[in-house]
């Protein structure tokens, strides 16, 4: 059984219930024991880091604390801005002593810097790659999908350093060890506007229009994504996309969906009937 | 009784600035043995050479500590001196109180006495200094030149009409290096080729210059006027005395589809091969990692159709020595590989591609006889996108240095494109034209004026394949605008890098690199051909990025040094020399395992019988480079070096308790 500490964060129990439920029943399917952190608060993404550097830190400083001291050596966050805050702080607080100790005085805890913290890919590569081949019930042979990383997965890359910034592939070879085919197309990377989303809608449904698009000319069937701002963007826009250049139908699955139902778990298990773009066409 | 005189510098604000040289001057005429301290702005200058000789003569000075610079820097300036009023030169010590004191601290108190330490310091060594007296050593007449490209062709030509012998090692099975793989060549639009391989021709014709082509230096060991180098012959499988360069094996060689390394991949060429045809030695090479013969045994066809029986398919490597004199390193460059830069689609779409790839396609002699056409199709391109700086000047993929021939190629390229292609049109992303040159800018001004080269300020963010064309997104910072391209080609102008694996060759050779891998000059602005390892120096793109006349004249400056080198018969060199007391060495031969240059000798101690006593260590002063090493490591205290003996360091060490 492979222990690891889970972060939801607030779109994974709000927006983005479906993830959520995915991520806990594709952890089941792989045999991970997912610990959810206890007494877990939001981790500032996007309101706290444009407004307080001291509070930018000291939300995911908190996260991380409560992991360490709750014994926790890996922590899983799904959310694509939560992983990115919480392993900003982690870089910030280890190469800055005097932040380190300034933040651990506004948290009142005592955080180390032990605990490492996984995006779902890197959960899979490290804990499901590349023995999920085997486990796999429900092989998604013929299914194309075209993998979209948009910006916060694969950046800041000095941060991260995970995987290339510009041309990514780790979510293909997951996919692709699924059985699916994982198709070649240029705009993985490109922005969905998701901090425009309410303020610019306009913008939004543009640069979605152009990603969806673009998946759709190469040949996709379904965009596989691991954020939840993406999804969101993706499908729940993708209505007035429809208005504005014509129908589009392209079901956005989350990476965790995929896997789940490779795994052979039920498809409303994995949240699949929360989509405004139903899935069901191209995923019998 | 010793009678020293020390001499502070300034070194204009350089150390004034930092460290108080009066201050230092009033503290050393209070040591012991000093009768004579003063401070000057410039010492290296002709007045304060004059301030050293002048004391040294009236005050009968024993001794001399230059309080200065680095003895890297100015010790033969120092030593001169003193040898011109008489003293032994190497009674002349440096304290260095410019890169060890003033460069590095802040604080003046601290750094001031910092700086007397120093001197005092070098004040005890110089009581106890001893004359020496300069070894003398011939010098081998024979310069070793390493690439056989533009560069070590024109070191080697000048040197070998200087009337000195020259040999020549190129790896690679042909001399010409990249300057034969270009089309034309800025900024006065000559065939590469047409200026290039008449003097490949005079290289091969010379009768002072030995050629080793398909060869590589092995080993190297000596010093400055003394190398030894072994050169790996690799096994050409083609005997180059036998063969008439008639190329019947390479028409009837049935490997035909292997990627012509000259061609960048865009034309083919067999498993027994020449480069191209200008090659010289025009003569084949096999390939053995695609020979038929050599893999699986058979074919052989080569060995049956030569009418002269100069295929050998049991040649092996062959080892040869040379004593050489003076070597230069002309090993140039490579082009960077596009695997940093995925968003540009190289290797996964074939009309992207790079700039020596672009110069085969519009050579004469190249794989399309000149046709500007897509590698994938065939087609000939109407709208070309350039892109400078790939690689160069971008810190997040670790080259930060500007490939400098870039903007001027990129240039050409357009000219010549428009001049091939006349409704084609040009597009050129950059981040700042740098055209420093004679007729440089004036050159890049044409690109842009009269062959309506359209120029974008800015970089592009993705490539990739839509209905036939290549997208092309980019920024225009000038116009604050978004560009798109659907271009037909596009071209990287990647950046220039020192070549795969040279720091081996700079390990072997004992010379330095910088952490792109490019050979460190001596001095930056005064010694710019040299290594800084005596008798060796430097030509060409394996120093910095250059082009063909910076790199011709370089290569000219480095054969005027090598010509300079062997105008006398001796060298002198350094007494910096080891010395074995006979009387208490008990042979373990630490020293002799642990010497880089191999300057220890096993001798012998015969008795009046001529029975063998014993053995001791004996030090070979042509060889020796004074290292210290065997000094250091000798457990009976047998091995002591001059002009840096037990007693000095000790004396040194000593001065700093006081």
């Amino acid at each position: 059984m492979i222990k690891i500490g889970y972060y939801p964060g607030c779109s994974l129990e709000g927006t983005s219930s479906d993830y959520g439920m995915s991520v806990r029943r594709m952890a089941e399917g792989l045999g991970w024991e997912l610990r959810e952190l206890e007494d877990w608060n939001c981790c500032g993404a996007s309101a706290a880091h444009q407004t307080n550097r001291l509070l930018a830190l000291s939300l995911p400083a908190r996260v991380l604390a409560l992991a360490e001291e709750q014994g926790v050596t890996e922590l899983l966050a799904p959310c694509a801005a939560c992983s990115s805050r919480l392993i900003s702080t982690n870089k910030t607080l280890s190469e800055n002593p005097e932040t380190a100790k300034e933040i651990n005085e506004i948290i009142e805890m005592n955080y180390k810097g032990t605990v490492k913290v996984l995006n779902v890919i890197q959960a899979l590569q490290k804990h499901a790659m590349p023995e999920i081949e085997r486990k796999v019930r429900r092989k998604l042979t013929g299914l194309k999908v075209a993998c979209y990383y948009g910006c916060l997965l694969v950046r800041q890359p000095k941060v991260l350093k995970f995987d290339d910034p510009e041309e990514p592939k780790s979510m293909e070879q997951i996919v692709a060890a699924l059985g699916a085919e994982a198709v070649d197309w240029p705009l993985k990377t490109d922005c969905c506007g998701a901090g425009l989303s309410m303020s610019v809608t306009e913008a939004v449904v543009d640069l979605t229009h152009k990603i969806l698009e673009n998946a759709k000319f190469h040949g996709a069937q379904v965009v596989a994504v691991a954020c939840p701002m993406c999804h969101s963007n993706l499908d729940m826009r993708q209505l007035d996309v429809n208005r504005r250049y014509g129908a589009q139908n392209l079901p956005i699955l989350f990476l965790t969906q995929l896997v789940g139902l490779a795994l052979g778990i039920p498809e409303k298990d994995l949240g699949l009937k929360k989509h405004f773009v139903k899935a069901t066409s191209v995923v019998k | 009784m010793s009678r020293i005189g020390v001499f502070v510098c300034h070194c204009g604000e350089n150390i004034g600035r930092t460290v108080d040289c009066a201050k230092v001057a009033q503290a050393a005429a209070k040591f012991p043995g000093v009768v004579h301290a003063v401070d000057y702005k410039y010492m290296c200058s002709d007045p304060g050479q004059n301030l050293i000789k002048q004391a040294i003569r009236e005050k009968k000075l024993t001794g001399v500590v230059v309080a200065a610079c680095s003895p890297r820097m100015h010790e033969p300036t120092f030593r001169r001196a003193a040898a011109e009023a008489g003293l032994n030169p190497f009674l002349c010590e440096m304290a260095n109180i410019r890169e060890h004191v003033s460069w590095v601290h802040e604080d003046r108190a601290a750094a001031t006495a910092k700086a007397i330490d120093h001197t005092r310091i070098m004040v005890e060594k110089a009581r106890h200094d001893e004359p020496l007296f300069p070894v003398k050593v011939p010098v081998t007449k024979t310069a070793l030149v390493i690439g056989g490209g533009i560069a070590g062709i024109q070191a080697a030509l000048d040197i070998a009409n200087g009337a000195q012998k020259v040999i020549l090692v190129e790896k690679e099975p042909s001399i010409g290096g990249h300057m034969a793989q270009l089309s034309e060549t800025f900024p006065t639009l000559d065939c590469s080729q047409c200026i290039l391989t008449p003097r490949m021709v005079e290289v091969a014709a010379h009768p002072n210059i030995k050629l080793h082509t398909f060869s590589e230096i092995e080993e190297s060991k000596g010093y400055i006027g003394n190398f030894e180098v072994k050169i790996r012959k690799k096994a050409r499988s083609v005997d180059l005395k036998k063969c008439t360069g008639c190329g019947l094996c390479m028409e009837k060689c049935p490997v035909k589809n292997i990627k012509s390394e000259f061609e960048c991949g865009l034309g083919a060429r067999t498993a027994i091969y020449r480069p191209f045809p200008q090659a010289v030695p025009n003569k084949p090479v096999i390939d053995r990692e695609h020979c038929l013969k050599f893999q699986k045994g058979t074919c052989g066809v080569c060995a049956k159709v030569c009418p002269v029986a100069a295929i050998n398919y049991d040649d092996t490597d062959e080892i040869v020595t040379e004593k050489i004199g003076a070597i230069v390193l002309a090993t140039g460059y490579r082009v960077m590989g596009t695997d940093l830069y995925g968003e540009y689609g190289y290797g996964k779409y074939p009309d992207v591609i790079d700039g020596l790839q672009f110069e085969r396609l519009a050579s004469a002699s190249g794989p399309t006889d000149g046709n500007i056409v897509r590698p994938s199709d065939g087609k000939v391109p109407k709208k070309v996108v350039f892109l400078k700086c790939i690689g160069s000047r971008d810190n997040a993929h670790g080259i930060t240095y500007c490939s400098k021939i870039c903007c001027m190629y990129v240039a050409k390229h357009a000219m010549l494109y428009k001049h091939k292609v006349h409704d084609g049109q040009a597009y050129v992303f950059y981040m700042d034209i740098r055209a420093g040159g004679k007729n440089y800018d004036e050159f890049v001004r044409r690109a842009i004026e009269e062959d309506g080269a359209m120029y974008y300020r800015g970089r592009v963010s993705r490539i990739y394949e839509h209905g036939g064309k290549l997208i092309v997104k980019g920024v225009d910072t000038l116009s604050g605008l978004n560009v798109q391209i659907d271009a037909d080609l596009v071209v990287l102008a990647t950046a220039m890098q020192a070549q795969e694996g040279i720091e081996k060759l700079a390990q072997k050779l004992n010379v330095s690199y910088d952490e792109y891998n490019f050979f460190t000059e001596a001095h930056p602005k005064l010694r710019p051909v040299e290594a800084n390892t005596a008798g060796i120096f430097l030509a060409g793109a394996c120093q910095a990025p250059k082009d063909i006349p910076e790199a011709v004249a370089q290569a000219g400056g480095a054969a005027a040094k090598v010509l300079g080198l062997f105008s006398s018969d001796e060298l002198e060199r350094e007494p910096i020399i080891a010395r074995v007391n006979e009387n208490t060495c008990v042979a373990c031969w630490y020293c002799y395992n642990v010497c880089p240059y191999g300057a220890i000798e096993k001798k012998e101690i015969k008795d009046k019988q001529g029975r063998t006593v014993r053995w001791v260590a004996h030090v070979n002063e042509s060889v020796c480079a004074g290292c210290g090493l065997c000094n250091a490591i000798c457990p009976s205290k047998s091995v002591e070096l001059d002009g840096f003996d037990d007693g000095q360091s000790y004396a040194e060490i000593g001065a700093l308790s006081e």
